[in-house]
């Protein structure tokens, strides 16, 4: 579907080099001098830190004391199978089949939701879809002029009203208008909202009311946005957001600026929900399907 | 803020307190579970470490073993090492040269736009006169973001449209300063990684142009120890001279307050805890090493208190107490007070105590709940605000529709009005005493 959409190994290992790092760098090069004792702590010590999760830093530390030798190249081919083992269980990209397809896409400040939304606009558009944009986030200053200026660039209609306006009324008007155009795609953005909220929370419930009563079994798609530099707080939210509507898709944004990479692993084990994007750099083609054997291999 | 953290150091606290006389090998236990609670909450690796080590030293004294209250002391010193980990004595703002310029950098999405609105908020209630120059022209709207929220609260703003670099902005918004009398200037930069060489070298560019007297790096609070990592970054080719942590009102794990200071020497300067433009508090290392143990905040609900209810309002407020002329419209007007406060949650979790309570309770703060006694209340006449005794099944119905409640509603919230009258009858007769009981029914 997305033919310009970046893919294969090319720069994912280098932009997620932080991540590599913090997993294998403490061991990288440094394992011959080691003392077994050393090289296992170290290693746990590297999992944890990148936050792979406590217990299943443990237990590869586990294993890997239990099968001995301290070989790099073996420990990176272990590591590699077990955690695509775990990964491969959340690599679904997103189908598009039906006309109109609402996505929703919400998460907390500041994790990238709009420029999310921007990115996904540019490569849907592109691959020939007629895409509308909802401006749901009445809350942040101009948070509806980012949003249009994206709309400029990538061709796209977009929806808005005025800062303070009730989020559902947006949403009424982008599925009717959606309708109206024949549009193939909505995007509706969403105001951040921290996960702890109730009344935020009740208001993201409402949306989703509306669109599923103005459009049949939509929104189609939940994306809920991560942003991976957050570490083990990350998990929080997507359980709270899935407690709330219940998210279907996940996009991990920012990979490239954290060495916390780890925490799709996690996230997969725990929550099993696709994760469907993942952003990488700034550039509209730095948001990529998520592919967990290219993934695995950049960050081991 | 901070909950699962304090939790578990509250729990452990609690356990220790409860012991009549502590041991080596007591305290080594608690020790354990102090550690990994540190951890858990995303504190680094070597702040544990040295923090652990340190309170082992000193709980392995003589005055804790021997101590008849071992328990408190232990308290005593986790909290002053937490305190000492957090910055210690509280950190100013540098406010010097003219105007004093306060630089804001950071990741994407850390909040600095916000903060910048939010700090020339505060400053402009302490007297100063802010102006606002977005220098973020990469991010779409961002300049238009400032822009609108520095009308919210009337602060001026340079524009920033008709250039095409930061510096050009720069240079031109501090000859502008000059001419108009601003005495603070307060930049907002767009986010990058600190490993982004040409974007950090353009940060390096407008620090020469700006002199700035505070370079403040905005993070997370929710960021791990990355957040940590990247402050250094940015400390190595900026000399940063002071941290905000913002969303420190959601479930923040603490790791990036606890090693912040540790790791990079930079002082901790506000926290942002809510939405609201008023949500920046100073950062105060001993009140928050309070609240993480679960002891309670009171004298940041006092100053809270006293910033939004003045004297004289409060004396008038006792005498309708004593004399039982307490009406809807009071208490309309307390509730207001109280929203100002900030977040119920917020205000609730710098009681001494609350956390373990509300574990306990399992007690969730609807806020919509004051949105809706407030529309309630507005629905009423005047006279049924002085006098709810005539509350009659219409009128009951008619406010419901005017509310958009229903009648449910309003039968609750007159029981619950009753009942706060009956224990303000109650406080008159035993004068303080009363005020622990009523807290205790509320809950």
């Amino acid at each position: 579907m997305f033919k310009k959409m970046k893919s294969g190994l090319s720069g994912l290992r280098q932009r997620l080099s932080k991540t590599h790092n913090s997993i294998m760098g403490g061991v990288e090069g440094a394992a011959p001098t080691m003392s077994r004792e050393e090289f296992l702590e170290t290693l746990e010590e590297s999992l944890i830190t990148s936050d792979i999760g406590v217990a299943t830093s443990l237990d590869i530390a586990e294993r890997i004391r239990s099968k001995g030798g301290q070989n790099v190249a073996r420990l990176q081919e272990y590591l590699r199978d077990y955690l695509y083992d775990i990964l491969k269980e959340v690599e679904a990209p997103l189908k598009i089949e039906r006309s109109p397809f609402m996505v929703l896409v919400m998460g907390v400040n500041g994790v990238g939701k709009t420029t999310t939304i921007g990115k996904l606009s540019a490569h849907l558009s592109s691959a020939g879809k007629s895409v509308i944009l909802g401006a749901g986030d009445t809350f942040r200053a101009a948070a509806s002029e980012q949003l249009e200026l994206w709309g400029r660039r990538t061709g796209c209609d977009v929806i808005s009203q005025s800062i303070g306006t009730d989020p559902g009324a947006v949403t009424f008007d982008t599925i009717k208008a959606a309708i109206g155009r024949y549009a193939n795609i909505i995007l509706l953005d969403t105001a951040g909202r921290l996960h702890t909220k109730s009344n935020l929370m009740d208001e993201l419930k409402k949306i989703n009311r509306i669109a599923g009563r103005e459009l049949a079994g939509a929104p189609h798609e939940k994306l809920l946005v991560l942003d991976a530099s957050t570490g083990q707080n990350a998990l929080n939210q997507a359980r709270l957001f899935n407690e709330a509507i219940g998210v279907t898709g996940i996009v991990l944004t920012k990979l490239d600026g954290t060495a916390k990479g780890g925490i799709i692993v996690p996230l997969a084990k725990e929550l099993k929900i696709p994760i469907r994007y993942i952003g990488v750099g700034e550039g509209v083609e730095d948001l990529r399907e998520f592919k967990a054997r290219e993934f695995v291999e950049a960050i081991i | 803020m901070l909950e699962s953290l304090s939790d578990k150091f509250g729990k452990v606290l609690r356990d220790v307190r409860g012991r009549g006389t502590l041991s080596e090998s007591n305290i080594n236990e608690t020790l354990k579970d102090v550690r990994l609670a540190l951890l858990e909450a995303d504190v680094n690796f070597k702040v544990v470490k040295d923090f652990v080590a340190s309170i082992r030293e000193k709980a392995l004294g003589k005055e804790v073993l021997e101590s008849l209250t071992p328990g408190q002391q232990f308290t005593k010193i986790v909290h002053d090492e937490l305190t000492a980990i957090l910055g210690g004595e509280d950190s100013v703002l540098e406010l010097s040269g003219r105007p004093a310029v306060i630089m804001l950098c950071g990741l994407q999405g850390s909040g600095k736009t916000t903060t910048a609105a939010k700090l020339a908020y505060a400053l402009k209630k302490q007297g100063r006169s802010p102006y606002l120059v977005p220098a973020d022209l990469f991010r779409l709207a961002a300049v238009h973001q400032l822009k609108t929220l520095a009308g919210g609260i009337n602060v001026d703003c340079f524009d920033s449209t008709e250039y095409n670099t930061p510096a050009e902005v720069c240079t031109e918004a501090l000859r502008i300063a000059g001419l108009k009398k601003y005495d603070t200037l307060i930049v907002d930069t767009a986010g990058r990684l600190h490993i982004d060489e040409t974007l950090m070298g353009e940060l390096g560019g407008l620090k020469t142009i700006l002199k700035p007297a505070e370079i403040l790096f905005v993070a997370d609070s929710m960021t791990g120890q990355d957040a940590v990592n990247t402050a250094k970054g940015f400390d190595a080719s900026l000399d940063v001279t002071g941290v905000i942590l913002t969303k420190f009102d959601g479930d923040a794990r603490g790791g990036a307050a606890l090693s912040m200071r540790m790791i990079t020497g930079k002082p901790i300067k506000y926290i942002g805890t809510g939405e609201k433009v008023e949500c920046l508090e100073v950062f105060h290392p001993q009140r928050v090493a309070g609240r993480i143990l679960d002891l309670g905040d009171v004298l940041t609900l006092v100053e809270k208190a006293q910033t939004t209810i003045d004297e004289k309002e409060a004396v008038a407020l006792q005498k309708k107490i004593k004399k039982d002329t307490f009406t809807l419209d009071d208490f309309k007007d307390q509730l207001k007070r109280i929203r100002k406060m900030g977040s119920l949650d917020n205000i609730l979790s710098m009681i001494p105590g609350f956390g373990a309570m509300k574990k306990a309770k399992n007690i969730d703060f609807d806020e919509s709940e004051m949105t809706r006694i407030e529309a309630i209340i507005n629905s009423m006449t005047g006279e049924e605000r002085r006098n709810p005794a005539c509350l009659n099944a219409s009128r009951r119905k008619r406010i419901a529709t005017g509310s958009g409640t229903r009648v449910q509603d309003i039968n609750k919230f007159m029981k619950q009005y009753q009942q706060m009258r009956k224990m303000m009858k109650k406080i008159k007769k035993s004068g303080g005493a009363g005020l622990k009981g009523m807290f205790q029914n509320m809950m």
